[in-house]
């Protein structure tokens, strides 16, 4: 195999960046470059797919270099069946992304790429960090690029919504840093210990730490992640800076930015705090129960498609919650199933939204109508996203949904058949939410006599469409292509919980010693 | 035989799959429809020679699962696409591809011209593929594949015509109709899955022979067995169109006809039905459900056809009658009568097909006029419509020896012999109304003087569209041949045929044996003398007079009230659809989300800005000042020093 | 002899006034004045010290501080000449590029 997979997979995206800049002023290069580089770092990526061995939990294709001696941090870059889908789906989407900006980013197109493929190393690079220090590294890396992108390519209210953003985002990752650096104190006061970033040497050093103090490292780490979810209530930059975005950061925000949030709560959370996970089941459960009902009701009532949308993740999102806080396998892979599901249909719908916006320059439901006479094609694929995203049996969001609601009702952490009879309305209400917006835009007749103009999709765009409905399908009928790769790391997760809530039951019974 | 199973599912799916992907540059209409129906002309071939296979094999051993591939697996759950082949499940697939077939064909008549050709006979396809899968699935979630499946195929074909308008209440256009089957239809699924996971809860597996196994060791009116079969009750009624979740069907009316025979009388609506009876096993060990699930089929039958007496839409009549049928076949499982409650969704498959099929027909002739106070005459210009919408209409009154009449005669029978009178009256009245508001639709149809618009020339339909008609018809009559009960001499082949699949529901359900042939010949009489009285009372009142509403709407607000279905929609709208919408609105949005918790996050900045608004006041740029501080700082200092 | 005490108040009071020209006036030459007054007064202070101590360190000292307070006027005369011509103002309040 190829040794040092994941660092070439790290350093191809940054090489296209610079070559991409060094071309600037040949915009026909730089598309073509950019593409290239993304879709070469995706091509690097199919092996790790193939080569990964899901009998094994522990981490693999793992490299380790020593980076500052005396604060014990290292190069530390691993995979496990968690990050690898999730990596996969940042490879899989950037191609994806490059090639829908291809006519819609006028000025400065070569920035544009450059900072995508930033962007890119950055994401691979929280999915693979294993180490804490490099992890907040990459974490705060993606900051960088997006502000750029909200900020320069946006809409009207770009300022504001990149601002919000950046600082929304940093407030939760300071708290994290602190909390990285007390836990590598913390290692130092073991007996025999030092300071350590090292996620695989905490893994077995977090879980001692004392209940009260953990909690609060928990919540700490937790709000960082929560925040970039994003989880009611903490979710009122999403929709700012999706409207704001152009397309393309939309697509990468909603499919992997989001993405991150929920990866750090299954690595971080739930595997270096697991006591503390346990007392935070249902408070985070019921978080995202209301994010599951609440994200659906407003988004039903919005008169801007992508709002719409944007409010569609926060909803989605609860039930990724809901379905890692269960504590189940079945709740834990849907939950994992569904980050990818809602990359693949949540950036497909930002991709829709996108392409109606290339062709009329509006958002607003009103603006349209009459859609399916004018563009078929486009509406079919519309169509077929938009049953993905209300999670049909059959395509990829059911799958998700199912396990996640099916591993919630069965769990014992949480205890309660409600979560379940309450997150599962959301069920009626995406349908509501979405066929209602789908039906005044692309059903009934046209309300404005601009759309009579209005020109079907075009090879590029049934291009990048394509792999995803492919997977759309994939996912929804034969998902143990990939739930099986995952299956030995979740179990792993979910093994360690139960193993700390039945010490904990133990203790609480244990008779005291008699004397 | 039964391995090939695959086969019933995977036609539909490849004659979809040419149609959906090809049928733009395919020209001709007769390819496009010979290519969707054949795909369900195969299935029914295939499904006829398993169903022959089982019929020589002995009765015990006419159960197996196809296994296909592992669909769905985590942990200690796993579901796989899996085909059970058994008397209920087979029983089903012929209904659903032999009338689907008839349907197909008619449509290739009806749908001539239209542009959407192709797409409509994709989705047909799609539709009899999901359709399949639900009744020949082994576990509940790939059946739920095929419940929503054929929920996407009604808002599909029901908003086919997506720039038609359609009035209704809330409702402008077909889309907005099609919406409508979906959310409401989504509210049952709702109730489904929240009963599926009580049932993995509860026995560990979604698989139905493992589930119906575990049952065994369940003891009768065991209250998690009440929720679990209410709640799948409460999902049946959103696909069967019963009390509370109906309001859909009678809009549903915005599709085609054809789309209105398959889905909503042959096929769609009868998957709850089928899902019930399915659960035979587990409803038997709630007979608390059971008696819910009989007074809700009784009270809709009857409130459905009092709806149907005031309807002056040829189709919404015939949506009305198929509620009220529906709430039959409900009120016969309520009461323990599976067997028959199948065999009235088939027959009822037949005629009810038949009378769509039949009213498309006429509509199309007239040029799509739909309102039967404009029609009349119709008898001679269209004789093969009338003759075989006549037949079927007798048939669902209830006139013996025709198939309506056994299957419709057993459920009002084993309601009075083995549950109570007052379903019974209830049922009794309903199958008068029945057969009143069907020939008041026949006279007024086609019968007395012509009332349609001038301008209009109408013709008998192709034989595309009359052919399936005759062979409905046909089926109408002698389809209820197979259900001639022991009282009447026959064999009641349907029941010896189903009763393995019952077996287990009836050992816990221990109803008695009937012997007491006098009252069911009496009940039997009561049932014909309904029927002919309807009929009677129906055809005379409105052949001499053709506005012989007026006699009814001479009842005042009972008939307004009857006229606009009990208000029910009104009702639902207020009540529910528009607080929900509007407190989404100014509440949650306008107040909350923007007002409350981005209030916070802005007013943090706003914070932020005001701090340091007051703090950069200190800068006054005035050397004087800071030269002030300076002292004022030097004297702390050497004041701290001194005393210090 | 004269008690030092009194030479030590009559010096603070000299820097007393000095300070609060500083602080209070508006006139950029009237606050050198002052500042040269400060510094006088601590020439004071050193003489008198010397004389009551006994230490010529004492008198010595007030020649550096002289030969500072020169020099300071010369350049600070110079830049508030630079300052007039930039300004046309000696008015300390209306020197305020710095403010926020």
């Amino acid at each position: 195999m190829i040794p040092h997979l994941l660092t070439y997979l790290l350093l191809l995206p940054l090489i296209g960046a610079a070559i991409v800049l060094l071309m600037r002023r040949n915009v026909s290069a730089v598309r073509w470059t950019g593409l290239v580089f993304s879709v070469a770092t995706f091509a690097l990526s199919i092996p790790l797919f193939f080569a990964y061995d899901p009998a094994t939990a522990s981490m693999q294709f793992v490299e380790k270099v020593e980076w500052i001696a005396s604060l014990n941090v290292s190069y530390h870059v691993g995979l496990d069946g968690i990050s690898l889908l999730l990596v996969l789906l940042t490879t899989f989407l950037t191609p994806i992304v490059l090639l829908s900006s291809w006519t819609s980013i006028k000025k400065n197109l070569a920035f544009y790429f450059a900072l995508m493929l930033i962007l890119e190393t950055a994401m691979l690079g929280v999915f693979v960090a294993l180490d804490t220090f490099l992890f907040y590294v990459f974490w705060e890396l993606i900051l960088i690029p997006m502000y750029f992108i909200i900020g320069i390519w946006g809409g009207k209210e770009r300022i504001y919504a990149t601002v919000k953003f950046f600082i929304y985002t940093m407030v939760g990752s300071l708290l994290m840093l602190i909390a990285i650096i007390w836990l590598g104190y913390y290692a130092s006061t073991l007996p025999g210990g030092e300071f350590t970033t090292d996620i695989v040497r905490l893994f077995e050093i977090a879980p001692t730490i004392p209940l009260n103090i953990q909690m609060w490292m928990f919540a700490a780490f937790a709000l960082s992640f929560l925040i970039k979810v994003p989880a009611f209530p903490l979710h009122t930059w999403l929709p700012d800076a999706h409207v704001e975005a152009p397309t393309g950061g939309s697509v990468i925000l909603a499919g992997v930015l989001l993405k991150m949030g929920t990866y750090g709560l299954i690595r971080f959370n739930l595997q270096l705090f697991p006591q503390s996970s346990l007392e935070f089941a249902s408070f985070l459960s019921v978080i995202g129960v209301i994010g599951i009902i609440y994200g659906a009701l407003v988004s039903m009532v919005q008169k801007d498609v992508k709002k719409l949308v944007a409010y569609s993740s926060v909803s989605h999102m609860g039930f990724i919650l809901l379905g890692l806080f269960g504590m189940t396998i079945q709740g834990m892979q849907g939950g994992l199933i569904q980050m990818v599901n809602h990359g693949l249909s949540t950036g497909a719908l930002f991709l829709i939204v996108g392409m109606i916006y290339d062709r009329r320059h509006t958002r607003m439901i009103e603006e349209f109508g009459g859609l399916a006479r004018q563009i078929p094609v486009f509406a079919t694929f519309f169509m077929i996203i938009t049953l993905s995203s209300i999670g049909l049996p059959g395509l990829n969001g059911f799958v998700g949904e199912f396990l996640i609601l099916l591993g919630a009702f069965q769990s014992t952490v949480l205890d309660s058949i409600w979560y379940v009879v309450f997150a599962a309305t959301g069920v009626v209400f995406a349908a509501v939410y979405m066929l209602w917006m789908f039906q005044r835009v692309v059903f009934g007749v046209s309300r404005r006599p601009e759309n009579s103009s209005v020109t079907d999709l075009n090879f590029r765009e049934i291009a990048l469409l394509l792999p995803i409905v492919l997977f759309v399908f994939w996912i929804g009928i034969y998902p143990s292509t990939f739930l099986s790769k995952t299956e030995a790391s979740m179990q792993r997760v979910v093994d360690k919980l139960e193993l700390v809530r039945s010490e904990a039951k133990f203790s609480e019974t244990a008779p005291t010693t008699p004397q | 035989m039964y391995e090939y199973v695959g086969l019933i599912v995977l036609f539909p799916l490849i004659g979809l799959l040419i149609n959906g992907l090809l049928g733009r540059k395919i020209k001709s209409e007769v390819l496009v429809g010979t290519i969707g129906s054949a795909a369900v002309g195969l299935s029914f071939i295939v499904a006829a020679a398993i169903f022959v296979d089982m019929l020589g094999a002995a009765a015990d051993d006419r159960s197996h699962v196809v296994t296909l591939f592992t669909w769905l697996a985590a942990g200690s759950f796993k579901v796989s696409a899996a085909y059970q082949v058994d008397q209920l499940s087979i029983l089903m697939t012929l209904v659903v591809t032999g009338v689907g077939f008839l349907i197909h064909v008619y449509s290739i008549g009806y749908m001539h011209g239209d542009r959407g050709f192709w797409r409509f006979f994709t989705y047909l396809n799609l539709f009899i593929f999901a359709m399949l899968n639900l009744v020949l699935a082994d576990n509940y979630v790939l059946m739920f594949l095929g419940w929503e499946g054929v929920g996407l195929c009604s808002y599909l074909l029901i908003g086919f015509w997506y720039d038609k308008k359609f009035p209704g209440v809330s409702i402008t256009w077909t889309g907005d109709a099609a919406n409508k089957a979906f959310y409401v239809n989504r509210i049952g699924d709702f109730a489904f899955m929240i009963g599926m996971f009580l049932i993995f809860k509860e026995f560990g597996t979604l698989t139905y022979y493992e589930v119906m196994d575990q049952a065994e060791a369940v003891a009768v009116g065991d209250g998690t067995m009440f929720w679990i079969t209410l709640l799948l009750f409460i999902g049946a009624t959103g696909k069967s169109a019963q009390i509370p979740l109906f309001i859909w069907l009678p809009d549903a009316m915005a599709g085609p006809t054809p789309v209105s025979a398959l889905i909503h009388a042959a096929t769609m609506v009868t998957a709850g039905v089928y899902m019930v009876a399915r659960n035979a096993a587990l409803y038997a060990l709630a007979p608390d459900t059971m008696m819910i699930v009989a007074i809700v089929g009784a009270v809709t039958a009857i409130m459905a056809a009092s709806i149907g007496i005031a309807q002056n839409d040829i189709k919404k009549v015939l949506a009305y009658s198929t509620v009220s049928q529906l709430g039959f076949m409900f009120l016969a499982l309520g009461v323990g009568a599976f067997t028959a409650a199948i065999f009235h969704l088939m027959t009822h498959a037949f005629f009810k097909a038949c009378l769509f099929l039949g009213s498309g027909s006429v509509i199309h002739a007239l040029h799509e006029e739909q309102d039967i106070r404009r029609m009349g005459g119709l008898k001679r210009i269209m004789p093969r419509t009338y003759w075989t919408f006549l037949i079927s209409s007798f048939a669902i009154a209830g006139f013996p020896p025709l198939s309506g009449f056994f299957s419709k005669d057993e459920i009002l029978w084993k309601a009075f012999a083995d549950a109570s009178p007052i379903l019974w009256g209830i049922g009794a009245i309903a199958a008068f109304m029945t057969a009143f508001y069907m020939f008041r639709m026949v006279t007024l149809t086609f019968l007395g003087e012509a009332r349609w618009e001038s301008g209009k020339h109408p013709h008998e339909s192709p034989a595309s569209m009359t052919i399936p008609l005759i062979v409905l018809a046909f089926l109408a009559i002698f389809g209820g041949f197979v259900g001639v009960p022991a009282v009447l001499g026959g064999g009641n082949a349907i029941h010896q045929w189903l009763h393995p699949v019952y077996f287990q529901a009836e050992q816990i359900m221990r109803l008695p044996e009937h012997h007491n042939h006098a009252l069911e010949y009496l009940l039997m009489g009561i049932s014909v003398a309904i029927a002919l009285g309807g009929f009677l009372l129906g055809r005379n009142m409105y052949l001499k007079d053709p506005e012989a509403d007026r006699k009814l709407m001479k009842l005042g607000v009972l008939y307004r009230v009857l006229a606009n279905k009990y208000y029910i929609d009104e009702a639902y709208d207020g009540a529910v659809v528009k607080p929900l919408v509007k407190s989404s609105e100014t509440l949650l949005y306008r107040v909350f989300d923007v007002g409350i918790i981005d209030g916070i996050v802005n007013g943090l900045g706003r914070l932020a800005t005001a701090t340091s608004s007051m703090l950069r006041t200190v800068q006054t740029g005035i050397i004087q000042n800071y030269a002030a501080v300076l002292v004022l700082g030097i004297v702390l200092v050497l004041g701290l020093i001194i005393l210090i | 002899m004269i008690p030092v005490h009194y030479y030590l108040i009559v010096s603070a009071i000299m820097f007393i006034t000095g300070v609060v020209g500083v602080l209070t006036r508006r006139n950029a030459i009237i606050i050198f004045m002052c500042i040269e007054l400060m510094l006088n007064s601590v020439n004071l202070t050193f003489v008198a010290f010397s004389a009551y101590l006994g230490n010529v360190s004492g008198q010595i000292f007030v020649f550096f501080v002289m030969a500072v307070a020169a020099a300071e006027a010369a350049v600070g005369l110079a830049i508030v000449i630079a300052l007039f011509r930039n300004r046309q103002t000696v008015n300390i309040n209306e020197i305020n590029l710095l403010k926020w």
